[in-house]
């Protein structure tokens, strides 16, 4: 069969067409498939939160993101994280005077003169415990701590005994007055598994609370851990808290 | 804040076990007491206490049938309760209540009514006719033997029976004391004092509520008190008393003796908010007063009428005594911040789900349950006719 130059021209552009709608459908396949390539596996993070109380200025931003980000019940008497501002006597330092009002969330009023003894703020929040003990008293499991070492609870299976409240050394457990389960901070899970950090971290104006990665070699947390002086609240607890805090006055509780 | 002493962390200052709490301790202790008081006769052959071992028992089912009550009426979800038995999480202390229940109430209690009652469930289905006789007949599962060969089967059963009873109730009321106990949080709580220290305040409770029963439905029916059964555990009460009170002593001369870092916060509680329900109700009217009562009725030759009145004050004053007792620890341990830098109040309802009200109609509807058993099992006529 003799090709003429029509039939040549016809097949060519045929074909070049067909080659651009390939290669560019392929493009996008691929293009998806590369969004779709970072899926989040929990067994390679480990959680953790670096709060530094020397940075902290008690503005209530954290406390506020966190409620907003969380839909946390507005009431007072609801915080998945809090600020308690600390003022020691040094005459008597083994009874610190704390505050806290509602939770810190519109900040401190000025109430202590400078120069007169030691006053500090100090963020609170869920500890993420490695042996926490609220996961441990659930009666039906709907507590857990996660691959990744995050405690969280299932509000669809909670039954709302609040044994878990009892149990948490550091009050940051409550019972959700709308869902009549219980609640508590999650780490912002929701943002940490989409690859961005805890609202709270997110909002702080000087730095004060880090995520921490500990499974991660490059996080920078690793080094600061190293370089600094390190506490967790109650230690004698033994409930493997996992957060951190640099410059933590003894009497904290 | 209103209601605040101090600093309270913020999730802190609402309680979260209310009156309901309390209650569930008490009546679950009442179960194990009164079971305890009927195993004397059994086990123990303690003769003199028989006119109390039928009533002893249905005291038992009366308030264990009511002890999961205030428990539902207090979950966020009561609904889902039932998960607590199909997916119980192996390491809570709470998951394991379905099964201690429900060991303690089909395993020891209904089979022991049962093999006590047999008898006179099967001649009352062989009296009756009709639907009377179609319930009795069915209470007795079909078994129709009397034979003395049978009876004697039943009462060796029955035995060994109240012979796994015994490590069961003491398992159900120092479970409960668990609950409690293994809280490392709450230094108020944690203790491992507190499973025997509930375990001997529930013989206590439960020992004086069938004593009362006794003394209270013998007056109704105007029947005679048998009074050397009402001496005999009015004895047992002291005796189990002394144990009890040694128990909290020790428990309290350690905490004040140690001083650890919750001691100046607990102390001062105690002084202030819990100052009329654990000195005045507790350890002086309910518990002090009743044990110099039968203290004096143990060594003063005193006439039966005045001892009878004695022996009552003793044990009203007891259990007012032993519900203080539950009221201190479960409200108790709420009311201080675990920062040891302040103090909550509780403040209680009163129609509301788990106000007062709620809480008395819990506390009351056993005795209406107790009541219909008596009908149904009476334990009286019979218990003086087979044991005569």
């Amino acid at each position: 069969m003799e090709t003429t130059r029509r039939d040549f021209l016809m097949v060519g552009t045929k074909l070049l067409v067909m080659t651009a709608a390939t290669a560019s459908a392929l493009e996008r396949v691929l293009a998806g498939a590369a969004d779709a390539a970072a899926p989040y596996n929990t067994a390679d993070h480990w959680w953790a939160m670096l709060i530094d109380v020397e940075k902290c200025i008690g503005g209530g931003h954290c406390v506020r993101a966190c409620k907003t980000e969380n839909d946390v019940v507005d009431e007072p008497m609801y915080f998945r994280t809090w600020v308690e501002r600390y003022h020691i006597d040094m005459s008597d330092p083994d009874h610190p005077v704390v505050d806290s009002p509602d939770g810190g969330i519109n900040g401190f009023s000025e109430k202590y003169a400078e120069g007169d003894g030691k006053t500090f703020f100090v963020p609170k929040l869920c500890n993420h415990c490695a042996d926490s003990p609220c996961t441990q008293v659930c009666p039906v499991g709907a507590t857990f701590r996660t691959n990744d070492g995050v405690v969280l609870i299932d509000k669809d299976y909670c039954v709302g005994c609040r044994y878990c409240v009892q149990a948490c050394p550091y009050g940051c457990r409550y019972l959700d007055p709308r869902s009549h389960t219980a609640d508590k901070c999650t780490l912002c899970y929701h943002r940490l598994t989409r690859g961005m950090v805890p609202a709270c971290v997110e909002v702080c104006p000087t730095g004060a609370r880090q995520i921490a990665d500990l499974k991660n070699p490059n996080d920078p947390a690793h080094e600061y851990l190293r370089t600094h002086k390190i506490q967790v609240l109650k230690p004698q607890m033994a409930t493997g808290a996992k957060v951190y805090y640099n410059g933590l006055d003894g009497a904290v509780r | 804040m209103p209601g605040v002493d101090g600093f309270m962390y913020p999730n802190e200052v609402e309680l979260q076990w209310s009156v309901l709490i309390v209650l569930y301790p008490f009546i679950t202790g009442l179960v194990a007491g009164a079971f305890i008081l009927a195993s004397l006769e059994r086990v123990f052959n303690v003769q003199a206490v028989k006119p109390t071992y039928r009533l002893a028992l249905l005291t038992a089912l009366a308030f264990l049938l009511v002890a999961p009550l205030p428990l539902q009426m207090h979950l966020g979800h009561p609904e889902r309760s039932f998960e607590m038995m199909f997916t119980p999480h192996t390491t809570s202390a709470m998951a394991m209540f379905g099964f201690v229940y429900l060991w303690y109430l089909m395993v020891v209690l209904l089979v022991e009514i049962w093999l006590e009652y047999r008898r006179e469930l099967v001649l009352a289905a062989r009296r009756s006719t009709g639907l009377k006789r179609l319930f009795y007949r069915t209470v007795t599962l079909g078994s129709d033997n009397i034979s003395p060969a049978s009876l004697r089967i039943d009462d060796r059963v029955g035995r060994i029976v109240t012979i796994i009873g015994i490590p069961s109730a003491f398992l159900l009321h120092g479970y409960v004391g668990f609950i409690f106990g293994s809280i490392k949080a709450n230094p108020w709580w944690s203790t491992p004092m507190m499973p025997i220290v509930f375990l001997f305040s529930a013989i206590v409770s439960g020992i004086a509520l069938v004593l009362l029963l006794y003394v209270v439905t013998s007056w109704i029916r105007r029947a005679p008190l048998d009074i050397v059964c009402v001496d005999t555990v009015a004895k047992y009460l002291f005796y189990a008393f002394l144990v009890d009170f040694a128990l909290e002593m020790i428990d309290l001369i350690h905490r004040i003796y140690e001083a650890d870092e919750s001691f100046r916060a607990l102390d001062f509680m105690v002084k202030t908010r819990l100052f009329t329900s654990q000195i005045v109700l507790q350890i002086v009217l309910g518990t002090l007063v009743p044990l110099l009562v039968l203290a004096g009725t143990q060594v003063v030759r005193l006439r039966d009428r005045l001892r009878i009145r004695l022996y009552v004050t003793a044990g009203v004053l007891t259990l007012i005594g032993i519900l203080a007792m539950r009221w201190n620890v479960v409200i108790g341990g709420q009311l201080f911040s675990k920062s040891f830098l302040g103090y909550t109040s509780y403040k209680m309802g009163f129609a509301t789900r788990e106000g007062l009200l709620p809480a008395v109609l819990v506390l009351l509807l056993p005795l209406g349950i107790l009541t219909v058993l008596v009908k149904v099992l009476p334990p009286w006529t019979s218990s003086e006719a087979t044991h005569s």
